[in-house]
């Protein structure tokens, strides 16, 4: 009886040995991508790195500034789209639980947020690209808000779905037309996370590539103008990684030293506001 | 002052029709927009459609220069590697889940190994395929060499390891979720009988939460099937059917990524072929992931009320 007795408890510790084991295993990726990205990527990254344009493979020096601004011009393009219809989408869900609308449209979130990345960058060319015949930062644009819009829609729906019902009724009790209720009370108290919900879509799509392939392109050029190809950190990563050059590969990790920060520190901004703004009921 | 009185209400009346007319537009737009995704992917694939018809899926020639193409390569190749990879994947995922759901719901450990999880999930996958692309490729064409196999480096198993290690945060947060959903009387209830906590998972936890936890891993298939770029730069580019793990491949993501920007007129059109079955597959996967999850959560929080 001891024996059985001792042999599950042995089993019941050795499980637990397993699954710690293979937790912690599971972040030796994390750590390594980390270490490489550091240690590869901060040897190249100087001055001349973050302010100056790419030069031509044989010509030292040259950087990713064209790529940094192109980066930063996609995510207020993207954003500037897909903020104002998302967050009303998620108002709407919020305040209709029920009803054929309301479900029709939580599945085509659903659908949209799955939807491969390369499949909207498709799409983007379709609608964009090929009426104007040109690649454009546009069509970046619109191909990343696809990609935020469901993550906006999905988080306004559910931090407003948590103010509590009272505050509303307070308000209207008082005389406060509906709509302004919705504008001056609930969105708010939900608007940390709210803007938890947009940050996050943000630190998404500063990634992406595979929906920039065909549309915003790449461009070896400074551009600040949104119906020409522009270039982005995440394509010059490619493009970099894939071509037969050393150099150009020390250039990908410096780029993406960059672009691991860029999107860390959304996420860790995110999550600073979700937890220091946070309304408690 | 009568007057006014009267204006007042009206106004807000219609202020608010207004507002409730663009919240209804704003939301119908959404579903408008998936349409319209889906109707732009069935007219531009057409000409393909027309002329393979259901054949796509059989063919295994894909040949822009006397314009034959088959599918079947692709469509073996994606899922191949994300069936390897989610192979790969669950016994990490699981781990973790239970490590998160049961051994340790809260402390320093806890939050340490949840927000290194986070971090994996917002490495962007470009970044997945240039760590790949220098450290596991050369590792992987070595080990090719030592077992005496065609040293490419680049093919399927690659991308399975770096498919697998993306998609662990996925399966993972949502395994933890529902393992925490797992109500505390029925395990306490184990352990008054005498279990010891592994016989308490192996036999209350997991067949509890066990539809979640399948529901978690088919959405990270759907992650892994989807995925494109670091795929992309690993797989090989290869458009013959793959034979073995070894063997360079393309999958349905990686052949539009790497074809599309040059394609036209037929090749175009049967890359969006392409496009839209992999929309498909996707979505099926994503609804019913979705629905199990959604199911288990309004159980067990009826039970708990």
């Amino acid at each position: 009886m001891g024996g059985h007795l001792r042999g599950r408890l042995v089993k019941d510790l050795a499980f637990k040995g397993i699954v710690c084991l293979f937790a912690f295993l599971s972040l030796l990726p994390l750590f390594l991508i980390l270490y490489y990205i550091t240690k590869n990527g901060i040897a190249v990254i100087d001055w001349d790195f973050l302010f100056h344009l790419p030069r031509p493979i044989g010509e030292t020096g040259g950087g990713v500034a064209n790529a940094i601004v192109g980066t930063l011009m996609l995510i207020v393009l993207s954003s500037v789209i897909s903020i104002p219809c998302g967050i009303t989408a998620g108002i709407y869900l919020s305040e209709n639980k029920e009803g054929k609308l309301s479900n029709t449209i939580r599945l085509s979130v659903i659908v949209l947020q799955g939807t491969p990345s390369i499949v909207i960058g498709i799409i983007a060319y379709l609608w964009i690209v090929a009426p104007l015949k040109t690649f454009s930062a546009l069509s970046g644009g619109v191909a990343l808000s696809v990609m935020m819009l469901p993550v906006i829609v999905k988080t306004t729906e559910e931090t407003l779905k948590l103010i509590p019902y009272h505050l509303k009724e307070a308000s209207l009790a008082l005389g406060v037309p509906y709509y302004k209720t919705i504008l001056k009370v609930i969105l708010p108290s939900g608007l940390s996370g709210i803007l938890t919900g947009i940050l996050l879509s943000v630190a998404r799509i500063t990634g992406e590539t595979a929906p920039l392939l065909f549309t915003a392109f790449g461009n070896q050029f400074m551009n600040i103008n949104i119906f020409k190809p522009i270039d982005s950190l995440p394509y010059r990563i490619f493009y970099y990684a894939m071509s037969p050059y050393p150099e150009w590969h020390s250039f990908a990790w410096g780029a993406s030293f960059i672009l691991v920060v860029l999107t860390l520190a959304l996420n860790l901004i995110a999550r600073g506001i979700s937890a220091k703004w946070k309304t408690r009921f | 002052m009568d007057n006014k009185a009267r204006q007042v209400p009206g106004n807000t009346d219609r202020s608010e029709k207004r507002f409730n007319l663009v919240l209804a537009l704003s939301g119908a737009f959404i579903v408008a927009l998936l349409a319209a995704i889906l109707v732009t992917l069935f007219i531009t694939a057409l000409p393909s459609i027309k002329e393979f018809g259901l054949f796509f899926f059989a063919g295994k020639v894909w040949d822009a220069t006397t314009e034959t193409f088959g599918a079947l390569p692709f469509l073996v190749g994606t899922l191949f590697s994300s069936f390897l990879a989610l192979i790969i994947s669950i016994p990490f995922s699981l781990a973790i889940s239970i490590f998160l759901g049961e051994y340790f719901k809260e402390g320093a450990v806890s939050t340490f190994l949840r927000s290194a999880v986070e971090v994996l999930a917002g490495i962007p996958s470009v970044i997945y395929g240039l760590w790949g692309l220098f450290l596991l490729m050369p590792a992987v064409r070595l080990m090719e060499m030592k077992i005496g196999v065609a040293p490419h480096g680049v093919g399927i198993l690659t991308s399975s390891l770096i498919l697998a290690i993306m998609i662990i945060p996925f399966s993972a947060s949502i395994g933890r979720e529902v393992i925490s959903l797992v109500p505390g009387d029925l395990k306490e209830a184990a352990y008054s009988l005498g279990a010891t906590r592994f016989e308490v998972i192996r036999n209350i936890v997991i067949p509890y939460a066990r539809s979640g936890i399948i529901a978690g891993i088919l959405l990270a298939l759907g992650r892994a099937i989807g995925e494109t770029m670091a795929v992309t730069m690993l797989i090989g580019n290869s458009n013959f059917l793959p034979t073995s793990i070894f063997s360079p491949a393309n999958t349905m993501a990686s052949v539009i990524a790497n074809e599309f920007a040059e394609a036209t007129g037929i090749t175009a059109a049967s890359l969006i072929y392409v496009a839209l079955v992999l929309f498909f597959v996707t979505m099926v996967v994503n609804i019913v992931g979705t629905y199990v999850i959604q199911k288990l959560s309004i159980e067990s929080s009826k039970e708990v009320s």
